[in-house]
């Protein structure tokens, strides 16, 4: 294999997971409540900052600035939901998706007031821009790091969805929600805590997208969570695996058309990603592994 | 164990019911009939907590006192013992007979407890025992019926709502439910009350009888009176 190649796979495998991290939370939400989280893409950018944040004040030790992470987005997920969704339930969706925008809106514009709109340049600690050689391939340890985490998040998530009680009712109330309320499921809990988990891995998606890229500003949410919402609807919304595999597709596919194409191509990058989408949704418009919506009785 | 009075209930801007009295003793099976529309349904939503009470007193015993159900959360309720089968079934299909029943004790803590109730299902319906990992999508429709009662039992229900059981049901199947019906209220005290459309059946198995109309209880008594009263006979047991 060439060393390219190598290059290019682990590239697609990094960017793929990152956009797996925040589409978890897009599919996580629309299948219990069947909305979709407008501001999801800005927990991104809030856990890119709390990054920032801690690895400048130098007071926590670095590896627990993961952990703070994952917390403060499950904390800012939450208060999403307390604070935009929860003041409208029981209202028409069209409400929801509006609430969710202006949510986004709202949280992109105090971070331009209290953060500024400059773009601030941000490294990593020395040991997390370590590069390594792979078969001739040079590559930077933190693009091996975010898959690694990334499977190791999905399987929690994943044992956690099938195994544990409230696991199984959130599947209850994705599939059946008045019946759900019958066994005593507290629907509102439950609504908090897929805003809140999805919320911590957006959050973390933040943190290594940071590390990346090395620069952050109050809008850079945006395009990630856009991007990652594609990835959701080509796995199926709704589908915890086809969130994660439509994460993959896309980060595949993109580093694929940047890096295989002549370069003057590489800035019709999100055309390419957008185009992919109108494709999907007139091939398969319930998604690779979604299932078509049926009329509910 | 349940009383009602002068229950009136709203939706949008239909009276769905209007002053309805109802009581339903401890370890008795009550049943409540009446054509569509009536309002059975409604009923049993506002005794799970699941439609706002516009006015009346609605009280259960519990042995902490009387509890004011127009006051207390859905889950309260559960938690308090009112456990609704609901009609239709309304089982998970996607998810496991196992995880239907677990779901039906979701506010259990004693998971011991949990287990053993569930090994009480599966004893009495080997079949739902037979086929535990299997997606409940994918049960007969009597066997949706016995899993949807054994999701509400495992809850340990001290009032048990039946929505029409007997919906869609083959009769030989439909005898069977109500069979075992009789057999949880006879051996285990469950005290029921069952909304049914097939109002003979209800009648045979019914301690205590409300018939409804557009909203009213018409008629009371017990399920043999109701049975011997020609006017229900006309009304209700006639035809078909």
């Amino acid at each position: 294999m060439s060393d390219y190649l190598i290059q290019q796979i682990v590239n697609g495998l990094s960017l793929g997971s990152l956009y797996a991290l925040v589409a978890i939370g897009f599919s996580l939400i629309y299948g219990v409540i069947r909305l979709v989280n407008f501001a999801h893409g800005d927990l991104l950018m809030i856990g890119a900052f709390m990054t920032f944040g801690l690895v400048a004040s130098d007071l926590v030790p670095w590896a627990a600035i993961p952990l703070l992470v994952l917390a403060g987005g499950f904390l800012a997920g939450g208060l999403i939901e307390r604070v935009a969704f929860r003041s409208i339930s029981g209202a028409p969706m069209i409400t929801g998706f509006i609430v969710t925008l202006s949510a986004s809106v709202a949280i992109q514009n105090l971070a331009l007031i209290f953060l500024g709109s400059q773009p601030r340049n941000f490294n990593f600690p020395e040991v997390f821009r370590m590069r390594l050689s792979i078969g001739g391939a040079d590559v930077a340890l933190i693009d091996l790091v975010i898959p690694v985490v990334t499977l190791l998040c999905a399987l929690a998530l994943t044992t956690f969805i099938r195994k544990t009680r409230a696991g199984i009712a959130i599947r209850a109330v994705a599939e059946n929600p008045f019946a759900a309320q019958l066994m005593g499921i507290s629907i509102g809990r439950l609504v908090f805590l897929v805003f809140a988990v999805g919320g911590a891995l957006a959050a973390l998606a933040g943190l290594f997208w940071s590390g990346k890229y090395g620069q952050i500003n109050p809008l850079m949410g945006f395009l990630p969570g856009l991007k990652a919402f594609v990835a959701t609807i080509i796995g199926g919304v709704g589908s915890l695996p086809g969130a994660i595999i439509g994460g993959y597709i896309l980060g595949f596919s993109e580093i694929a058309f940047v890096g295989f194409l002549p370069p003057e191509y590489s800035g019709y990058r999100d055309a390419f990603v957008f185009g992919l989408l109108i494709l999907i949704l007139l091939v398969r418009p319930q998604g690779l592994f979604g299932e078509a919506e049926q009329e509910r009785a | 164990m349940l009383r009602v009075e002068d229950l009136h209930v709203t939706r949008g801007r239909t009276k769905v019911l209007d002053g309805i009295d109802l009581t339903v003793e401890t370890g008795e099976i009550a049943t409540l009939i009446g054509a569509n529309g009536a309002g059975k349904t409604t009923m049993l939503m506002a005794l799970s907590g699941l439609l706002p009470v516009a006015s009346g007193r609605l009280e259960l015993n519990t042995p902490d006192g009387p509890l004011d159900i127009a006051r207390t959360g859905p889950v309260d309720l559960v938690r308090a013992g009112i456990v609704h089968c609901p009609e239709g079934r309304q089982i998970f299909g996607r998810l496991t007979i196992e995880e239907n029943l677990q779901l039906g004790a979701y506010l259990s803590d004693d998971r011991a407890g949990v287990a053993r109730a569930v090994a009480g299902i599966y004893d009495r319906f080997p079949i739902l025992g037979e086929r535990r990992a299997m997606k409940a999508g994918n049960l007969s429709g009597g066997e949706q019926m016995m899993l949807a009662i054994g999701r509400a039992l495992v809850a340990e229900p001290k009032l048990l709502l039946l929505d029409e059981p007997s919906l869609g049901l083959a009769p030989q199947i439909t005898e069977e439910i109500f069979g075992f019906l009789e057999e949880l209220n006879r051996e285990h005290g469950v005290t029921m009350l069952i909304v049914e459309q097939n109002a003979m059946l209800a009648l045979e198995l019914a301690d205590r009888a409300f018939v409804l109309e557009t909203g009213h209880v018409v008629l009371n008594g017990t399920g043999k009176e109701l049975l011997d009263d020609p006017a229900v006979f006309e009304a209700y047991l006639g035809v078909g």
